[in-house]
């Protein structure tokens, strides 16, 4: 430790910290969450009893033994549908760890088939959106070009023109969608979980959710021009403007005008 | 160093003293031959990198050119270019700013300025130049054998007056076509009129509504208009949600605005003007991503935070024998920013029913 302490005097230490702050920045902006692919399965009675049980251990302390919700703590889950479970659970957002401004995504707490048996009890409690099937959210069968007109009328104002996420208010935000399963992005458009509203078939039909996943998967791909910062636009790209690229400049006047030892 | 001897003895000086060229402090490389002969080498090594650079350029072109022609190999072609033609140009700048620091002659180099004020013989001569160019034109007073050019002084002057509307005219033609600001008092609402979806204008059903659902909407028949399409959206945009209707505070004189806590509120920020979208169904709050004006559609779309003035204005609907939802007249008020006569009409104030025509 002794020899690190010496180092905070080094002259390069103060370059060392701009390219440690920018590499957090960098990381921060590129959080990314990652789920397996579900599909639509046949619930039969045992699963539904055995989602009581992982239920009752896993929901109850929040939502109530009979799912009815608490006033102000959590919601009804009678009628949100064996969709809407599929989300919440699949992308780890529920069961929730900490109370904050919005549940976070992290490593789902359950395998596929739990979160079958929860969603099955959940939807025997009141009907809802179900799962969609593997081929309502086939990009492939989908119209990108009409993707991205539905994205930018009711996505883009939160998501970022290419899906990369964006700030709301008081520490709520919207997150990227380069990382999340087709299955997850159709059930968040139909459950509207959290701060997002609801997206019903009536509102934009389940071929133009296949067409919106269809757009998002082009996202995905590499960005010709290099870098980008993760996609959540001038903020990003003004710090590295103003860091790096201003920094390096002055870096050089200085160097040029310094006289030669 | 005499200067410092000198500002010892006089306790005054008249006037700034020159206080000289710094002392002469010899360089690494011109005491020891050994030094020198690293900085030759390291000029060198800079150069090198130079032309590898130009390497890895052409390389990159050719050797990475056949990867493929999808975006990922685009993407890896162009950064391993821009590396190499940084490399190439960098080095260059670097290693000849290097020679000269460390190994071209180290000597201190005095310039002296000159003044500033240009002689009393050229500035005599300058005026003089003048006055002989204005007497040769004939624009002043007649001078014995030069013809006074009265056409030509009118013209030119003519001329001067003017030239500068050639820029004008565009200019001013072009910030508009139409300078009547009444336009902006109405929209394409009027009652009966469906709410459609945005983008494909198809029309929306009271049904449809789902609580917690958001609509982005334009006026049914909107995608038929030829010119003018896109000014008639930009004012007639409207976002369509549906609340719980108890959580719903109806505003007093709007009692049959809403339809079952369905609510529809212009989508242009009275701020300045952005469309205003971000709705977090949970705290009903409407965030306007330019200047993070916040607007509580559960509460008649006040303001909450940010610098917008005033509420959004909202759209009276209602639902028509086929159950589809339509509105009941224009807004109220005009959509969007303040502007001058923002509330005054020809005949006086605005009033809801005058909104409709």
């Amino acid at each position: 430790m002794k020899s690190l302490a010496k180092k905070r005097y080094h002259k390069a230490a103060p370059l060392m910290l701009v390219l440690l702050l920018l590499a957090a920045i960098t990381g921060v902006a590129a959080v990314t969450t990652s789920s397996p692919a579900t599909a639509a399965t046949q619930v039969s009675e045992d699963d539904v009893a055995q989602g009581e049980k992982l239920f009752a251990a896993n929901c109850a302390t929040c939502h109530g033994m009979d799912a009815q919700g608490q006033e102000d703590i959590a919601p009804s889950l009678v009628g949100v549908g064996a969709a809407a479970v599929d989300f919440q659970v699949g992308t780890g957002r529920m069961p929730m760890q900490m109370s904050g401004p919005q549940a976070r995504a992290k490593a789902p707490q359950f395998d596929q088939d739990q979160i079958d048996q929860l969603a099955g009890y959940v939807a025997s409690l009141g009907a809802g959106p179900t799962v969609p099937t593997a081929e309502q959210v086939d990009g492939s069968l989908g119209d990108p070009a009409n993707g991205m007109e539905l994205f930018r009328t009711n996505c883009a104002m939160c998501h970022g023109s290419v899906g990369g996420g964006g700030a709301l208010t008081q520490g709520k935000y919207a997150p990227s969608l380069w990382a999340t399963t087709p299955t997850h992005i159709y059930e968040a458009m139909l459950t509207g979980p959290q701060s997002m509203p609801v997206f019903n078939n009536a509102n934009i039909s389940s071929e133009g959710k296949r067409d919106v996943i269809a757009y998002l998967e082009e996202q995905r791909q590499p960005s010709p021009g290099g870098l980008k910062l993760g996609a959540i636009g001038p903020v990003a790209e003004g710090f590295w403007a103003w860091l790096v690229g201003i920094g390096l400049i002055i870096a050089s006047t200085v160097w040029v005008g310094a006289r030669s030892s | 160093m005499s200067q410092s001897d000198q500002s010892q003895e006089t306790t005054e000086p008249d006037s700034f003293q020159d206080p000289g060229v710094p002392y002469h402090r010899p360089r690494l490389s011109d005491k020891d031959p050994k030094a020198a002969k690293r900085a030759e080498r390291q000029v060198a090594a800079m150069f090198g990198i130079s032309i590898l650079g130009t390497v890895i350029a052409i390389w990159a072109y050719f050797g990475l050119h056949d990867m493929g022609e999808d975006v990922e190999s685009i993407q890896q072609t162009n950064t391993v270019i821009g590396i190499g033609v940084m490399l190439a140009m960098f080095g260059i700048g670097w290693g000849a700013i290097h020679w000269a620091k460390t190994l071209m002659r180290d000597h201190e180099m005095v310039e002296e300025r000159h003044e500033l004020r240009s002689s009393d013989e050229s500035r005599a001569g300058a005026i003089q130049n003048l006055k002989d160019g204005v007497e040769d034109s004939g624009i002043g007073a007649s001078k014995e054998g030069v013809p006074r050019r009265g056409l030509l002084k009118g013209s030119l002057i003519t001329a001067m007056l003017v030239a500068p509307l050639a820029l004008l005219v565009p200019q001013i033609g072009n910030m508009g076509g139409d300078w009547n600001v009444g336009l902006l008092r109405h929209t394409m609402w009027k009652k009966g009129t469906r709410l459609a979806r945005d983008p494909d204008g198809t029309p929306i059903k009271a049904s449809d509504v789902t609580i917690g659902s958001a609509f982005h909407v334009i006026p049914e028949g909107l995608n038929e208009m030829g010119h003018g399409k896109l000014e008639a959206k930009a004012k007639a945009i409207v976002l369509m949600v549906r609340l719980d209707p108890r959580d719903l505070t109806i505003q007093p004189g709007r009692e049959d605005w809403s339809f079952d806590g369905i609510v529809a509120y212009s989508k242009v920020c009275t701020h300045v003007g952005c469309p205003v979208a971000l709705y977090e169904q949970q705290t009903h709050h409407l965030l306007c991503p330019c200047h993070q004006s916040t607007f509580d559609v559960s509460d008649g779309a006040k303001v909450v935070f940010g610098p917008a003035k005033r509420p959004l204005p909202q759209l009276p609907i209602a639902v028509d024998d086929e159950g589809y939802i339509i509105a009941k007249s224009d807004f109220d008020e005009p959509v969007g920013p303040s502007y001058w006569d923002r509330l005054k009409t020809p005949d006086g104030d605005l009033t809801p029913e005058e909104g409709s025509h």
